[in-house]
């Protein structure tokens, strides 16, 4: 059924399809009314669950976690400092191998305190062990709800997933959606099974300690499982496609990057901006390419490679900095460029922070940069800030 | 039936963990775990008990356990006992039980237990506390006692060890209105039993705070630990009671008793003086101590007797 919702209400839909046994719910802006279209739910009778409402965000995970070792499918949802205030038990829900979905709506980081979106948040947290997926618009929010459960519970993952979706941007502008029916999506997410629970016939020790001549290999085994979530992602795409008809393009969406001689990659809602101008361009008879990155972890190396490893030049547009370095996107696909051995110029556009607007003359403004890159009239490894570097008279 | 020391089951679902000899820790767990059964789920957050019963492949429970993150002990249990309520399991067949420290209990722990309370989830607490960061080597918790060398209230000239007194957690805890809180030492273990029994039968959220002596972080051989343990009772220093809330005790507002309100008290230097972490603390000292030991007994037994 089409309904015309925002990103939170449209996750919400999702989060009810998925039909979670446990969900642990801590309020912060902007991903608050999440939490209040599933205590709704709850209320109503349409969503059939243990509903928390614990008193930090702190609490909200480890009650996942905690919800997660009996063998319940579990949902939480937080943003930013929330994020932050978590962020010592993202290691133990995924460590223990938990497949929690959580949805963060992007937000900035303080100081200067700020609640509009940009995806600092997320991305300062890349490291800890959680997939991490991030939507372009409402209805893929609400989709991946559902795939998230199925990617987090597939006995080769098994790991949890952060579903980001961008604060305000998405999380409170309307969309027409369209909500699945709840037949199908029991078909597409069946109830969740898992070996990796408390057993009440051979009582099990979980989360433990592992010394030195252990830890490794529970380091690898995690590695690698959340390598093998790249293969997990097509296979529970292509099934979606089968029950709900909606195609998804894998870790990566790749749009006119076949003959580009630019591209310009980045994350979430933005994308859709960047294609939008991505087509003014072809239509003067330029070359320009897309590669909206959707999983950041695991990293699709391989395919970010084949998508711009044709392209003369590359950018990266990204709504956050690593102090000091250069936006964290950027030296992910520095990284996946550089050990497949297709290093290419690049410069990295800083915009977005703090909720500011990224605009179309900014979005030409940065292609306009990466054609002179790629004809080789300007400098690789710049970082740009967006409405400073390029404010008159230089920057401040 | 009442557990004591003739029926209590020889099974065991703490064995094989590496705590140091004596500890009152170990005893907590070992002895709550008989009473609690085989069908018990338990949460440790990081500390002794985790650190010593936790370590693979030597993973020391007998019944379904799991480590916590440190001030999550409270948060976890909820997530369990909501994720076995979401199946189907009531909480009567299997107690979701909780064994954390004072500092993962009265400090770290503080916001989730709290939460845990007022969401009356339907666990028990029990925070064994030997008055100090034992696990991370003797540091001082706000459950340390006045007067105490601890590594960071260390004793010297100028200072004799802790300058703060015990936090009262169990006042905390009762003023929330739980259904059911008690005190007790591992020194009087069928008291302590007795009140896991009860709390075990209680619905809703449920506290015990032990007290559980450590004889490396509080300087007495480690055969004295039961001993030490019925000492801080006798001299007052410690007390046992219990709290039932308004729906347990028909009282608005809960009610308290004191389960041993003695005449006199045993005195306390011998106490203070077994024990090397108070081995600074002078006259001035000991007098300040037994001044606040009267003052906190004239509380309770206005209020609680």
């Amino acid at each position: 059924m089409k309904k015309f919702l925002s990103g939170n209400e449209a996750f919400a839909e999702g989060v009810r399809l998925a039909r979670p046994q446990v969900i642990s719910a801590y309020p912060i802006t902007p991903q608050t009314t999440v939490v209040e279209a599933l205590a709704s739910m709850v209320e109503e009778g349409s969503l059939n669950c243990e509903y928390l409402h614990v008193e930090s965000e702190h609490t909200a995970l480890s009650a996942a976690i905690g919800a997660a070792a009996t063998g319940a499918r579990t949902f939480t949802a937080t943003s930013s400092q929330g994020l932050l205030y978590m962020a010592e038990c993202l290691t133990y829900a995924s460590g223990g191998r938990f497949p929690i979905v959580m949805m963060n709506a992007n937000r900035a980081l303080a100081l200067p305190w700020n609640i509009y979106g940009d995806q600092r948040d997320s991305l300062s947290l890349l490291d800890h062990g959680w997939i991490q997926v991030y939507a372009e618009n409402n209805q893929e929010a609400l989709d991946l709800a559902l795939m998230a459960y199925a990617v987090a519970e597939d006995e080769r993952v098994s790991l949890p997933v952060m579903v980001n979706v961008d604060g305000f941007a998405l999380t409170h502008t309307y969309e027409s959606v369209e909500v699945p029916e709840a037949q199908a999506a029991d078909a597409f997410l069946p109830p969740y099974r898992t070996a990796n629970r408390f057993d009440f016939e051979q009582p099990v020790n979980i989360g433990y300690s592992a010394g030195p001549e252990f830890n490794r290999y529970y380091q690898y085994w995690h590695h690698r499982d959340m390598l093998s979530a790249e293969a997990v992602v097509e296979e529970v795409e292509a099934r979606f496609a089968e029950v709900f008809g909606r195609v998804y393009p894998g870790m990566v969406d790749a749009y006119r990057c076949e003959d580009a001689d630019f591209v310009l990659v980045t994350l979430g809602s933005v994308a859709g901006l960047a294609r939008d101008v991505a087509d003014e361009l072809r239509a003067a008879g330029k070359r320009a390419g897309v590669l909206r990155i959707r999983y950041l972890r695991p990293l699709p190396a391989r395919l970010i490679a084949e998508a711009v490893g044709g392209a003369a030049a590359i950018g990266v547009l990204e709504q956050d900095i690593s102090f000091g370095d250069t936006g964290t996107v950027f030296t992910n696909v520095l990284s996946a460029l550089g050990r497949l051995g297709m290093a290419r110029p690049a410069v990295n556009f800083i915009g977005g922070l703090g909720g500011d607007d990224i605009s179309r003359d900014q979005m030409r403004a940065c292609f306009a940069d990466l054609e002179r890159l790629a004809a080789g009239q300007s400098a690789a490894g710049r970082v740009v800030f967006l409405g400073i570097d390029d404010e008159e008279g230089g920057p401040r | 039936m009442t557990v004591n020391a003739r029926n209590i089951t020889d099974e065991e679902f703490f064995y094989g963990h590496k705590a140091c000899p004596g500890c009152g820790g170990a005893l907590v767990v070992r002895q709550v775990l008989k009473v609690l059964g085989p069908q018990a789920v338990a949460a440790l957050p990081a500390g002794c008990m985790s650190a010593t019963g936790f370590n693979f492949p030597q993973l020391a429970f007998g019944n379904n356990a799991m480590i916590t993150p440190f001030g999550g002990t409270a948060a976890v249990l909820s997530g369990i006992q909501a994720g076995l309520r979401a199946q189907g399991i009531a909480a009567d067949e299997r107690t979701v039980v909780g064994f954390a420290g004072d500092g993962g209990t009265a400090d770290i722990g503080l916001q989730a237990l709290s939460g845990a309370i007022d969401r009356n989830d339907d666990v028990l607490y029990i925070c064994y506390d030997n008055e100090a960061y034992m696990n991370t080597g003797i540091q001082k918790s706000s459950l340390t006692p006045f007067g105490a060398s601890t590594t960071t209230t260390p004793a010297g000239a100028r200072e004799h060890g802790c300058l703060t007194s015990k936090k009262s957690l169990f006042d905390i805890v009762a003023a929330h209105g739980i259904p059911y809180a008690a005190t007790a030492s591992v020194g009087y273990l069928s008291d302590f039993l007795k009140k896991v029994e009860r709390a075990r039968d209680v619905r809703g959220c449920r506290f015990i705070h032990v007290m559980a002596p450590c004889p490396v972080g509080w300087g007495f051989p480690s055969e004295d630990m039961v001993d030490v343990a019925k000492e801080i009772v006798d001299t007052g220093l410690w007390y046992l009671a219990e709290y039932e809330g308004p729906a347990l005790s028909g009282v608005p507002g809960g009610a308290f008793r004191l389960n041993r309100n003695p005449k006199a008290f045993k005195p306390i230097e011998p106490y203070l003086r077994r024990q090397g972490r108070f081995s600074a603390d002078d006259g001035a000292d000991l007098a300040a101590i037994e001044a606040a030991r009267d003052a906190r007994w004239a509380y309770m037994r206005e209020r609680w007797a």
